[in-house]
C-alpha cells in the first residue's frame, strides 16, 4: 500500500513549448484514478515520467513522500500492447520483473505459479504467447505488472486494443480481481465508460500545454457490477464529465 | 500413415523425381553420346569412383570438416563479439562497420595464397580464411537483430529497472536468434567451401587437396565424386543448423502454427 504524489511538474522535450504543465495529483492508498483526456495530450508522457524514464524539467514525484523522480524500478506499467515476449512461455513473461529484481528462476516460477489462478489464466502457464486470446494476453500483462510492484501501477489504455466484448469481460474481470488487491493505481484511457465503471476518482486532462482541468469523484461503493452502467447515475457521472471534456476542434 | 509423413513425402517427391530425371539425362548424354570419360565421366563412373576410393576420401573429408568446425566456432565466436561491440558503442559501430563491408569485397581466392604466404601449409591459414568468411554475415545478422527491438519493449524493460545486460538478455539476444540462424546456415556452406578452396592452394591434407590431386590426373569422375560429396556434407551441416535452430527456439514451431 503506498501513496502516490505529483507535485507541480512541468515537463518539455528538448526544451520546446511545454507538454505538460503545473501537474498535480495524489492517489491514496488502494485508490483508482483515471487519467481522462484527448489521445496524444500528453496522458503518455506524464506515466513516463512517473515511471522514471523520463526527467521533467519542474516537480516530483513521490511514493509515500519518498523522492522517486527519475528512478525506474519503483512504478510498475503497463501499456495497450500487452509487450509479452513471442520467445517466452507465459509464466516465463511474467516472471520477468522477478528475475530483473535478481530472484532465481524456480523461486520466480513458483511465486508466477501461485497467482495465475486469481489472475484468472491458470492452465496456461507453459503456453506462448501467440497461443493465447487478446483478453489473457492482457491478464497476463497485468499479473507481469502486479508482481513487478504490488502497491502502485500505471496503467496506460490497458484493454483499448480489445474489441468491446472483450474489453466488458475485462472489466468484470478487473473489477472481480482488484477487490482483493488493493494497488494504488492511475488509469489511462480516453473511454468515458470505463473511466466511471472502474475508478473512484476521475482526473481531466486538457489543454495545451496539459494541465489537470476537473476532477470528478466517483462515490458509488466497491465492488461494482457491470450492471452499473446501465443505471441513471452512471449516465448523470456521464453528462457531467462530456460537459467538461474540452474537445479539441475536430 | 500420418498427416505429416504424407506431406513429408509429397514435400519430397517433386525434388526427388527431378533429381532422377536428372541423372538419367546425364548417363543417357554419356552412353549414347560415347562421351570420353575424362571430359565427362556418367553417373555409373562417379559411383563406381565413389566406392573404389570412399576410404581415403572420408579420411581427406574429416581434415576438411576439422577446419570447418574449427573456424566456424571462431568466426561465429569473432562475429558475436563484434555485433555485441558494435551494438554498444555506435562510435565503434560507425568506425568498423564500412571496413567490415570492405572486407568481403576482397574474393577469398585471392586471400587464400597470401595467408598460406603467411603462415604456412598447416591448418592455421585455411582456419583464418573460414574466420574471414563466416564473421560477416553473423555480425550484419546480430547487429540487425540487437538494433531492431521493441522500443517500447525496451522501455518497459528500463521501467522495471533492468539493466543494459539484463535487456541484452531477456530481449536483445532472444529477439535475434532467428536472424542468427538465418546467418548461420550460409556461414555453414561458406566455410567448407573455403576449406576446400584454401586446401587447392596448399597443404596435404583435405578434400580441396586430394580435389587437386585427382584434377592433375585426369580423373574426372573422382572429380565429380568428391564435389558430390561436399555438396552432402554442406547439406548435412545446413540441415543440422535447422535441428540446433528448432531445439533452441521452440517458440518458432508454436507460433507458426498459431498463424496458420
Amino acid at each position: 500500500m503506498a501513496t502516490l504524489e505529483v507535485r507541480d511538474l512541468t515537463f518539455a522535450y528538448n526544451n520546446t513549448r511545454n507538454i505538460l504543465e503545473n501537474i498535480n495529483l495524489t492517489v491514496n492508498d488502494g485508490e483508482l484514478v483515471c487519467l481522462l483526456g484527448v489521445s496524444g495530450g500528453g496522458k503518455t508522457t506524464l506515466f513516463n515520467i512517473i515511471a522514471g524514464l523520463l526527467k521533467p524539467q519542474q516537480g516530483r514525484v513521490l511514493i509515500d513522500g519518498e523522492d522517486i523522480t527519475g528512478q525506474t524500478g519503483r512504478v510498475s506499467y503497463m501499456l495497450q500492447k500487452d509487450m509479452l515476449l513471442p520467445y517466452r512461455t507465459v509464466e516465463d513473461n511474467i516472471a520477468l520483473p522477478l528475475l530483473i529484481k535478481g530472484m532465481n528462476k524456480k523461486e520466480a516460477r513458483k511465486i508466477v505459479r501461485g497467482n495465475t489462478e486469481r489472475f484468472g489464466i491458470a492452465g496456461r502457464e507453459k503456453k506462448y504467447p501467440a497461443q493465447l486470446s487478446g483478453g489473457m494476453r492482457q491478464r497476463a500483462a497485468l499479473l507481469r505488472t502486479y508482481l513487478f510492484s504490488a502497491d502502485v501501477a500505471l496503467l496506460d489504455e490497458p484493454f483499448s486494443a480489445l474489441d468491446t466484448i472483450t474489453k466488458s469481460a475485462m472489466h468484470r474481470w478487473y473489477l472481480d480481481v482488484m477487490e482483493n488487491i488493493k494497488m494504488s493505481t492511475v488509469f489511462i484511457t480516453h473511454d468515458v465508460d470505463e473511466a466511471i465503471l472502474l475508478s473512484d476518482r476521475i482526473l481531466l486532462l486538457g489543454g495545451r500545454p496539459a494541465t489537470l482541468t476537473d476532477e470528478i469523484v466517483i462515490d458509488e461503493p466497491k465492488p461494482r457490477s457491470s450492471d452499473f452502467v446501465l443505471t441513471d447515475r452512471f449516465l448523470q457521472y456521464k453528462r457531467r464529465i462530456i460537459s467538461k471534456i474540452q474537445a479539441p476542434e475536430a | 500413415m500420418s498427416a505429416r509423413l504424407r506431406s513429408t513425402i509429397s514435400k519430397a517427391a517433386f525434388p526427388v523425381a527431378a533429381l532422377v530425371l536428372l541423372f538419367a539425362a546425364w548417363q543417357l548424354i554419356c552412353t549414347v553420346g560415347n562421351i570420353p570419360k575424362y571430359m565427362l565421366p556418367s553417373p555409373a563412373d562417379v559411383f563406381a569412383a565413389f566406392k573404389a576410393d570412399w576410404r581415403l576420401m572420408l579420411s581427406h573429408a574429416k581434415v576438411t570438416l576439422l577446419e570447418t568446425f574449427i573456424g566456424l566456432f571462431f568466426g561465429i565466436l569473432i562475429g558475436f563479439l563484434m555485433a555485441v561491440v558494435m551494438d554498444r558503442f555506435s562510435v565503434i559501430r560507425k568506425m568498423i562497420y564500412p571496413l567490415v563491408v570492405i572486407s568481403q569485397t576482397i574474393p577469398t581466392v585471392a586471400i587464400a595464397p597470401l595467408l598460406v604466404i603467411w603462415m604456412g601449409y598447416q591448418m592455421l591459414p585455411k582456419i583464418v580464411l573460414i574466420i574471414l568468411v563466416v564473421f560477416f554475415p553473423i555480425t550484419i545478422s546480430l547487429l540487425e537483430g540487437f538494433s531492431s527491438v521493441d522500443a517500447d519493449t525496451v522501455n518497459l524493460m528500463r521501467s522495471m529497472g533492468a539493466s543494459r545486460m539484463q535487456i541484452f538478455r531477456y530481449v536483445k539476444l532472444p529477439n535475434s536468434l532467428g536472424q542468427f540462424f538465418s546467418s548461420l546456415k550460409i556461414s555453414v556452406s561458406y566455410a567448407v567451401v573455403s576449406a576446400v578452396v584454401s586446401e587447392w592452394i596448399g597443404g596435404t591434407e583435405g578434400l580441396g587437396c586430394y580435389m587437386t590431386r585427382v584434377r592433375k590426373s585426369f580423373s574426372s569422375d573422382k572429380m565429380f565424386a568428391v564435389i558430390i560429396l561436399i555438396s552432402v556434407l554442406s547439406l548435412i551441416l545446413i540441415w543440422l543448423t535447422t535441428v540446433l535452430q528448432h531445439a533452441c527456439m521452440p517458440w518458432e514451431k508454436v507460433n507458426s502454427e498459431q498463424k496458420r
